[in-house]
């Protein structure tokens, strides 16, 4: 009788040992040299903990005296992010459609897909920036900012969307001789419609979440004040407004949460 | 009852019709508000088209006097990335396993585990980095924790999301077997959740990736300090030879994640 | 020898899913549990290995109490019962060897599970379990890719694999076709008279039941209301196991099987 087998070894995920090695012998190689040359300066950081103390005994308790800039502050935030959101979502619209392969012509195509990576590519901060030189500080920049990047956002999921409705109805519209904004309106809007909407409060939330953030570099709202507090050692403000922004950002979340769920 | 009418119809009923006003109306006076009380000095508004046409005008041709520095403060940037998130990968684990309600110990550690990742995934990177720029000074440390501490709280959800959604009859099977808790884990929870680890990894590094570009603009080390400096001396075609280099950057990112994605999965 | 005595499940406060439970099953017969949904079979299955706690009366496996072991003792002792599940129960991204294998996750250390680098003794009596059911060319095969029939060998070679003193099968052919099920049914009892394993199945199919086992036990509301030979199944007894009147029934609690 033969023996049986006693040995067994689970296959690689990478077949070739020759590449695997290779792999890991890459890893190391990567990790060591980068922690070698990395620009750290090692005396700085071990400063850093001991100053991490200090900052945090002078975050607590936060302090709420300035509660009337905080306020304006989020207020700011919260147009900035209110009008971003419905310029965006208007100006998405169009783009959307130019960037949708079964309804743009090819090189209409390409400008549209063009315009959504440019406007993905840049994170908001440096677009903020760069608004910001052109139109003065203030919550202008930061619309435009936010625009862009509602723009990168919802303008690309919905042209996905356009990308995937049922090609059907669109087929009988046009066999029935309706004109081209007709069939759009019965055929096409109300397949997404529904997106449309949920991507909407979405961006929403996400836009008052980057409004915090470009406010740092000038474009208006919470970071502004947010920046200022860290730039003056003001620890316990600044952990005041930190809180108020998570708390803003959390119920905005819960909010947009509760609607999409019930749009859906 | 009356006889509903043959000849009429219409899309919404009176009521919906009244609901639907009420929103727009709402919406409108929402919207209104936001733009009659925002801080907007108006004159601007009109001037901006002016405005950015000039700064593009200044903008180009880009400048490529400083490419070499460019190009490694670019490797730093990458760096800053990939060591951040891969440590975060690791240090997620737990914490996606403490919040995850099938897997966490009791009650008090499910509520430390979704505590970290809320606080973790609600501040933003940026605003990490100002707190770390502060504790440990400029540079890229502080730049690698921050990107860590909010990379985590991602992670942490949908890895602890994706635990939550596993089958659970493997784990009965193999405590029928006697199997220890940490062999349980190994076997039966750990290749259910694979796939969504590598995905939700990749796609972090190159959010990661887009974030470690602006870093330095707060100091915290990175491509974002010469850009930063560009701007404050003006020398806008150098800012423009920077934004180019970033769209390049981030464009080759993406190709990366999505060749990853299609290997892994 | 499996001995359960007085053995009741109660889920809340409401009427108890489990009624004073006796049964002792000796030597390596085959033992078919049948009776309608709700009877309380696969809760029975359930807790002679305590996936489900019981909430009062004993288990006793060769000796061992399962019923009074803390948490430590209780998995040391579960590697000494099989079980065999309705719907497999595999791990269906990992190998057919893996899966096998995990039967002995409470043998091997930390290390071999870690690595997958398994005891020569466990690979080999993998290869001739595999063999034996007919399953060994699929060892590197992930589970998923495999037929309904041939998963639940490889969860039936998993339970063998821990070297158990007695197999339970819950449902094993419930989400088989026909075809299979018998061949599954045949094999888990030429299983039983070979490895000299006492075998408890659950099971729906009563013509099955009384072709394969030795021993039938008829389940109603939580008790046992027939224990006998498969020929002494007869209609009317049956009938008492399938049909009836829920409400009388249930409303009387702890009488003796």
């Amino acid at each position: 009788m033969t023996a049986v087998r006693d040995h067994w070894r689970k296959q690689p995920f990478i077949a070739s040992p020759l590449l695997r090695y290779g792999l890991y012998a890459a890893v190391i190689v990567y990790i060591a040299v980068t922690v070698a040359t990395l620009p750290i300066d090692w005396a700085r950081v071990s400063q850093g903990l001991e100053r991490a103390g200090r900052i945090f005994g002078g975050a607590f308790p936060p302090s709420f005296q300035r509660s009337g800039l905080l306020i304006d502050g989020f207020l700011e935030s919260l147009k900035i992010a209110l009008l971003a959101t419905v310029g965006g979502v208007f100006l998405s619209i169009p783009i959307a459609f130019m960037a949708a392969r079964n309804v743009a012509p090819l090189p209409i195509y390409y400008l549209g897909r063009g315009i959504i990576i440019v406007a993905r590519s840049f994170h908001p901060v440096i677009v903020a920036i760069v608004f910001v030189k052109a139109v003065g500080f203030g919550p202008f920049a930061g619309v435009l900012t936010l625009v862009v990047y509602s723009i990168g956002f919802v303008a690309k999921l919905l042209a996905e969307r356009i990308e995937e409705i049922d090609p059907g109805p669109v087929e009988a519209m046009k066999s029935a001789g309706a004109p081209f904004l007709s069939v759009l309106i019965y055929a096409v809007f109300p397949q997404i419609m529904q997106r449309q909407i949920g991507l909407s409060i979405y961006q929403l939330d996400s836009n008052l979440r980057a409004s915090a953030v470009v406010g740092i570099v000038g474009a208006g709202g919470i970071g502004a004040t947010l920046a200022n507090a860290f730039g003056r050692y003001d620890y316990d403000f600044a952990l005041a407004i930190t809180m108020v922004i998570v708390g803003v950002i959390l119920i905005s979340e819960a909010i947009s949460g509760a609607i999409r769920k019930r749009i859906a | 009852m009356e006889q509903p009418s043959l000849h009429e119809w219409s899309r919404y009923t009176p009521r919906q019709r009244f609901q639907r006003y009420a929103y727009f109306a709402l919406a409108t006076l929402v919207v209104a508000w936001a733009l009659g009380s925002v801080n907007i000095v108006w004159a601007w508004v009109w001037d901006a088209p002016n405005q950015m046409g000039d700064l593009f005008s200044r903008m180009v041709p880009p400048d490529p006097a400083n490419l070499d520095q460019i190009l490694s403060a670019l490797l730093d940037t990458v760096n800053l990335a990939t060591i951040a998130t891969a440590l975060a990968v690791v240090l997620s684990l737990p914490v996606a396993y403490i919040a995850a309600q099938n897997t966490t110990p009791n009650a008090v550690t499910l509520w430390i585990g979704r505590f970290i990742l809320v606080s973790s995934r609600s501040v933003n990177t940026i605003i990490w980095a100002l707190l770390f720029v502060a504790i440990f000074g400029p540079g890229i440390v502080a730049g690698i924790v921050a990107i860590m501490f909010r990379s985590i709280g991602f992670l942490g959800k949908l890895l602890g999301e994706a635990i939550e959604e596993i089958d659970p009859k493997p784990v009965e099977a193999l405590q029928a077997c006697g199997a220890s808790h940490f062999k349980v884990v190994l076997y039966a929870i750990v290749p259910q959740v694979m796939p969504t680890f590598f995905a939700v990894s990749i796609l972090r590094w190159d959010i990661n990736l887009r974030e470690s570009t602006v870093l330095g603009l707060v100091g915290a080390g990175g491509i974002g300090v010469i850009l930063q400096g560009a701007i404050d001396t003006f020398n806008w075609q150098e800012v423009s030879t920077v934004l180019i280099a970033i769209i390049v950057l981030v464009v080759a990112g993406e190709v990366v994640a999505s060749y990853l994605r299609r290997k892994i999965l | 020898m499996l001995k359960i005595k007085s053995l009741v499940k109660r889920y809340g406060a409401g009427d108890p899913v489990l009624k004073d439970l006796n049964l002792e099953i000796e030597g390596d017969q085959v033992v078919s549990v049948i009776g309608s949904s709700g009877a309380g079979k696969s809760t029975l299955l359930r807790c002679i290995n305590r996936l489900v706690e019981p909430t009062s009366g004993t288990v006793t496996l060769n000796g061992t109490d399962f019923t009074a072991l803390g948490r430590h003792d209780l998995r040391i002792a579960r590697r000494r019962v099989g079980m065999v599940f309705q719907s497999f129960n595999l791990i269906d991204r990992l190998t057919v060897m893996e899966n096998v294998q995990s039967g002995r996750l409470g043998y091997i250390s930390t290390w071999a599970a870690l690595t997958r680098r398994y005891p020569k003794e466990d690979i080999r009596r993998a290869f001739e379990l595999m063999e034996r059911v007919g399953i060994a060319h699929y060892a590197d095969k992930r589970a998923d890719e495999l037929s309904g029939g041939e998963r639940q060998r490889v969860g039936v070679v998993r339970a063998l694999m821990q070297q158990p003193e007695i197999l339970l099968a819950d449902e094993p052919t419930a989400s088989l076709d026909p075809k299979t099920s018998e061949q599954i049914m045949m094999l888990l009892r030429d299983l039983a008279s070979e490895l000299k394993l006492p075998v408890i199945i659950n099971i729906h199919n009563v013509h099955e039941a009384k072709e394969f086992s030795d021993r039938i036990v008829g389940m109603r509301y939580g008790r046992i209301i027939f224990d006998d030979l498969p020929k002494a199944l007869t209609d009317e007894a049956m009938h008492d196991i399938y049909a009836g009147i829920p409400h009388a029934d249930r409303q009387v609690e702890g009488e003796a099987a």
